[in-house]
């Protein structure tokens, strides 16, 4: 079977798996909403620069994200599945991008619903440059992904997993999500993407290549020793 | 060539030696039984051998190379303390992953014919969360053999089943000794072990005790090699 076949076979899997429950997804989605509430009340948006809500959104993308992070390798513990997929003869490189695919539909999913709200409470015309909204949103979801499962896949053997990972990750993903912050706050203001401001787009590009190439060389040595 | 070979082989956890200095193999075509007390290092040694783990020092090979290599892990069928199955799965969506991880052809065929062949054609689209204790673990065995591996490493099989997944237990191991396949099986349940053994080895403390062929005395007498060999 081809990698990208086999990419695909585990990451259906998850999405099979989380959708039965939607133990993860109702709890980042609830999480995000949640807290775009709570927070409209606390912030007056006429005060604080609209460029600046978009580094509220960014925030709340990614702990509300950590909530299926924390799933993705994690469901593999209960009867000890995780033998069977290493025992399996495929890649550790196909197995990370399937749980990290996964992973991704499912974080976008809960941004995507949590992108309304956050204009609704915020009084915010978010779409007014919708496509380049969505590439960045697009980018900043995949270096939240990556980052999220291969350090999920480093806490799956710890008792503190739920706190370990968003201790590990969020330094992690600084860069990115500087850049997130930085591109999203100009994009829902109607601002288009410049030559000021490319140089985030650049940096965001640059993160997912990296880490994604780094987590796909490392997955096999985190997950065997 | 042996079907598996362990030369040498130490694994630490921290500084404390859980396997120390092991040589085993198992001929292709034989039945090698790990014995050994609680501790003795029969898991350790199994995950190793399936290339679960790093060893410290040695060499572990199957069909004469590494276990991680995929075409080795296409030959290696495992059975351990989980399961390993989906509960959020159904039967047949669990199977049809793992024909499919594996590459077999027909990967829904395969599914069912298992299935069938574990009596779990009835429950077929059933969660697997949904099921009792006997049908999930027919449905581990059903998982392990479904690629219809050369190499069977199977850890405390006979561990906590029900009389019927016993039956197809040993029905589907016969089989495949039948077939020429090799099986490596840790257990505490010595008597159906030496039934279907060709080999025996007993681990004491991580070291090898005693490693020769299953003699007739023993399966009369399973608890001779503890008393020869081990610490009583």
């Amino acid at each position: 079977m081809s990698f990208a076949r086999l990419v695909l076979v585990v990451m259906a899997k998850d999405l099979r798996a989380e959708l039965r429950t939607k133990e993860a997804l109702n709890a980042s989605l609830a999480f995000a909403v949640v807290i775009l509430v709570l927070l409209s009340f606390v912030i007056e948006s006429d005060d604080v620069p609209q460029k600046a809500l978009g580094n509220l959104l960014w925030l709340v993308f990614a702990f509300a994200g950590t909530l299926v992070l924390n799933r993705s390798f994690a469901r593999e513990v209960p009867n000890d599945c995780l033998d069977a997929l290493v025992a399996a003869p495929i890649s550790g490189a196909a197995l990370f991008l399937g749980k990290a695919l996964a992973s991704f539909l499912l974080v976008l999913a809960m941004e995507l619903v949590a992108l309304p709200v956050f204009g609704i409470f915020y009084n915010v015309r978010w779409a007014q440059q919708f496509w380049p909204l969505m590439l960045v949103t697009v980018l900043g979801t995949w270096g939240v992904t990556v980052i999220g499962t291969v350090f999920s896949a480093l806490t799956v053997n710890i008792r503190l997993r739920e706190v370990m990972l968003p201790m590990l990750t969020y330094p992690m993903l600084l860069p990115a999500l500087l850049g997130a912050m930085e591109l999203t706050g100009d994009l829902v203001t109607g601002t288009p993407i410049g030559p000021d401001t490319v140089t985030w787009l650049k940096l965001l590009v640059g993160f997912d290549v990296l880490f994604t190439a780094a987590s796909v060389t490392l997955i096999e040595f985190i997950l065997v020793g | 060539m042996n079907a598996v070979a362990v030369e040498g082989v130490w694994k630490f956890y921290g500084d404390f030696p859980a396997l120390r200095d092991v040589n085993l193999e198992a001929a292709s075509g034989a039945c090698l039984a790990l014995i050994g007390r609680n501790g003795a290092g029969k898991t350790t040694l199994l995950r190793a051998i399936a290339g679960f783990s790093k060893t410290g020092k040695g060499v572990i090979k199957i069909l004469g190379t590494s276990p991680r290599e995929p075409a080795t892990r296409r030959n290696i069928g495992f059975i351990g303390h989980g399961i390993a199955v989906y509960d959020e799965l159904s039967a047949r969506e669990n199977l049809t992953l793992y024909a499919r991880l594996y590459g077999l052809p027909d990967p829904r065929q395969t599914a069912i014919e298992w299935l069938e062949r574990t009596g779990l054609e009835r429950v077929r689209d059933g969660l697997v969360r949904e099921f009792s204790r006997g049908m999930r673990q027919r449905l581990a065995v059903a998982r392990a053999f479904l690629h219809k591996p050369s190499v069977l490493l199977l850890d405390e099989p006979f561990t906590a089943l029900d009389d019927r997944a016993i039956a197809v237990l040993q029905s589907l191991l016969r089989d495949s000794l039948a077939e020429g396949r090799t099986i490596v099986l840790s257990t505490h349940q010595l008597r159906e072990a030496l039934e279907l053994a060709s080999d025996v080895a007993l681990l004491v403390r991580g070291q090898v005790a005693f490693h020769g062929p299953c003699t007739p005395e023993m399966v009369a007498d399973p608890g001779l090699v503890y008393r020869r060999h081990g610490e009583g």
